[in-house]
C-alpha cells in the first residue's frame, strides 16, 4: 500500500500523550490551578465550573441530594457516652473553632490544592459528651440515609479531625455536604462523611458504605489501599 | 449502488456507538456536579461506567480479528496510510467537493478521527483501569491518570460531537454505515480514487475468461 503511516504514529503519539500525563499530569493539574483557576473563578457563566481545574467532584450514594436546612438541622451523640447529646447547627457553630487548609485527595485520584476548612474539632464534641471507659470506635450516619463511616478514638481525638461546617470561608452546601460533615485531613475522601446525622460511640470499629465495597477502614493518604510509601 | 461498509465493519461501528454514548452520559453523572446531584446513585453508574468502558475495544477486536474480518483490516490499513492527496485535502477550502483531491476510500478528516478514536479508546481504558483499581499506584499517578482522563473526555465529546454533525451533513457517506452502501454518484464526486478502485474490480471480474 502506498502512502506513509501516519495514522500509526498518531496513534503511538496519543498514547505517548496519555502516558507522559499519567507521568505528569499531576504537576499539570497544579499548575493549571495556579495559574487558570484564578481566571476561571472571575468566569460568571459557570461553564468554566465543568472544567477539570481545582473543582470536587460530587459523591453521591444515594438517588436524591439530601438536604436538611440550618433551623431543622441536629447532631446526635450517642452510645457509650455518659451524656447523649443533640445538638444544633448554632450549637455546633458557637463551640471553638478550629481552621485547616489542606490538600483534598480522593482514593481514585482526583486532588484539590489547598482547600480551606473551618469547623469543630471532633474531640471537643465528644468530650462534651462524656466517652465512657470501653468505648474504642465511632461510627458515623449520614442523613443521606445510606452512608455510612467509622474511625477508631484514638483517630477521632487527632487535631486534624473536624467536624466542619465552613469551606472556603462558605458555608457548607447540600452538594458539599451541608450543613455539617466530617472533614478527616490525613485519610481519602471517602472517610469524610458528608450530611453527618449521627455519631454512635462503639466497642469496636465496624467497617463502613465503602470499606463494605473493598476500600481500606484506616484510610491514611499514601499509607493505605496497599500503598506505604508516603507517610503523612 | 456500491458497497462501503460491510456487515462486520457496521456492526463494530454501531455497537462501540452505542457503549460510547452509555460512557459519554454515564461519565458526565459521574464527573459533572450538577448531574450527580440530579442522579445521585453513584455505585450503580460507576458499575455501569466500568463494566461498558471494559467492553468498549471489544468489538472492533473482535472484527478484526477473524476471517469474518478481511475488509475492516483492509480499512484499517487505508486509514492508516497518508498520502499527499491527504495534506491538498486539508489546504481545500471546500472538503465536501475536493476537486481535484483525489480521494481514497477515506478523506483525511475521516482518517483523523478514526485514528483519534483508536488512540482515545487506548488512553481511557488504561486510564479508567487505574481509577478503578487504584491500589497499586501512588497518589501522584493516580491523579496524573484522573487528569489524562478528564482531558481526553473533554476530546471525545467534541470529536463524537463533530463526527455526528459531518455524518448528518452527508446523509449519503451516513447511508454508507447505515444501509452499508453508497450512490456511485457520490463515490466518483466524493472519493473519486476509491470509485476508481472499485469500479475497476468489478470490471476484472466481469471481463470473460480467455478461452
Amino acid at each position: 500500500m502506498d502512502g506513509t503511516p501516519v495514522g500509526r504514529r498518531v496513534f503511538l503519539g496519543l498514547l505517548g500523550a496519555g502516558a507522559a500525563g499519567i507521568l505528569w499530569g499531576s504537576k499539570a493539574q497544579r499548575w493549571l490551578e495556579q495559574n487558570v483557576g484564578p481566571y476561571l473563578a472571575k468566569d460568571g457563566t459557570g461553564l468554566s465550573g465543568l472544567l477539570p481545574i481545582g473543582r470536587f467532584r460530587i459523591y453521591s450514594v444515594t438517588g436524591s441530594m439530601p438536604h436538611r436546612g440550618h433551623d431543622e438541622y441536629r447532631l446526635h451523640v450517642s452510645g457509650l457516652v455518659d451524656q447523649p447529646l443533640t445538638l444544633t447547627y448554632r450549637e455546633i457553630r458557637a463551640m471553638t473553632p478550629t481552621g485547616l487548609t489542606r490538600d483534598f485527595q480522593c482514593v481514585t485520584g482526583w486532588r484539590v490544592f489547598a482547600v480551606k476548612w473551618k469547623g469543630v474539632r471532633l474531640g471537643d464534641v465528644l468530650d462534651r459528651a462524656g466517652v465512657q471507659a470501653g468505648a474504642k470506635a465511632l461510627r458515623f450516619r449520614s442523613f443521606d440515609g445510606t452512608y455510612t463511616e467509622s474511625l477508631t478514638l484514638k483517630q477521632a481525638r487527632r487535631d486534624d479531625v473536624l467536624v466542619a461546617y465552613e469551606l472556603e470561608g462558605e458555608q457548607l452546601s447540600d452538594a458539599h455536604g451541608g450543613p455539617v460533615r466530617l472533614y478527616i485531613a490525613p485519610m481519602y475522601g471517602y472517610k469524610s462523611i458528608k450530611w453527618l446525622d449521627r455519631i454512635e460511640v462503639t466497642d469496636e470499629v465496624v467497617p463502613g458504605y465503602w470499606e463494605d465495597r473493598g476500600y481500606d477502614v484506616d484510610a491514611w493518604i499514601g499509607r493505605s489501599n496497599n500503598r506505604d510509601d508516603n507517610a503523612p | 449502488m456500491i458497497p462501503r461498509f460491510d456487515r462486520v465493519e457496521r456492526a463494530a461501528h454501531w455497537t462501540t456507538a452505542a457503549l460510547f454514548g452509555v460512557l459519554m452520559l454515564t461519565g458526565a453523572v459521574l464527573y459533572a456536579g450538577p448531574f450527580s446531584a440530579m442522579f445521585g446513585r453513584r455505585e450503580l453508574f460507576r458499575q455501569v461506567h466500568v463494566y461498558a468502558g471494559i467492553l468498549l475495544p471489544v468489538p472492533v477486536l473482535v472484527g478484526v480479528a477473524g476471517r469474518w474480518g478481511a475488509q475492516l483490516r483492509r480499512d484499517v490499513g487505508r486509514i492508516n496510510r497518508w498520502t499527499r492527496d491527504d495534506a491538498r485535502w486539508f489546504r481545500r477550502r471546500n472538503r465536501v467537493r475536493p476537486g481535484r483531491v483525489d480521494v481514497g476510500k477515506f478523506n483525511a478528516g475521516q482518517k483523523v478521527n478514526a485514528t483519534f478514536f483508536a488512540g482515545a479508546v487506548v488512553v481511557m481504558l488504561a486510564t479508567g483501569l487505574m481509577l478503578r483499581w487504584p491500589n497499586p499506584f501512588s497518589n501522584d499517578l493516580r491523579t496524573g491518570a484522573t487528569f489524562v482522563h478528564d482531558w481526553f473526555a473533554f476530546g471525545i465529546w467534541i470529536a463524537v460531537l463533530g463526527h455526528i454533525y459531518f455524518a448528518i451533513r452527508d446523509p449519503i457517506a451516513l447511508g454508507g454505515m447505515t444501509r452499508g452502501s453508497v450512490t456511485p454518484y457520490w463515490a466518483r464526486t466524493e472519493r473519486p480514487a476509491w470509485y476508481r478502485e472499485v469500479t475497476q474490480e468489478s470490471q476484472d471480474l466481469e471481463e470473460p475468461a480467455p478461452r
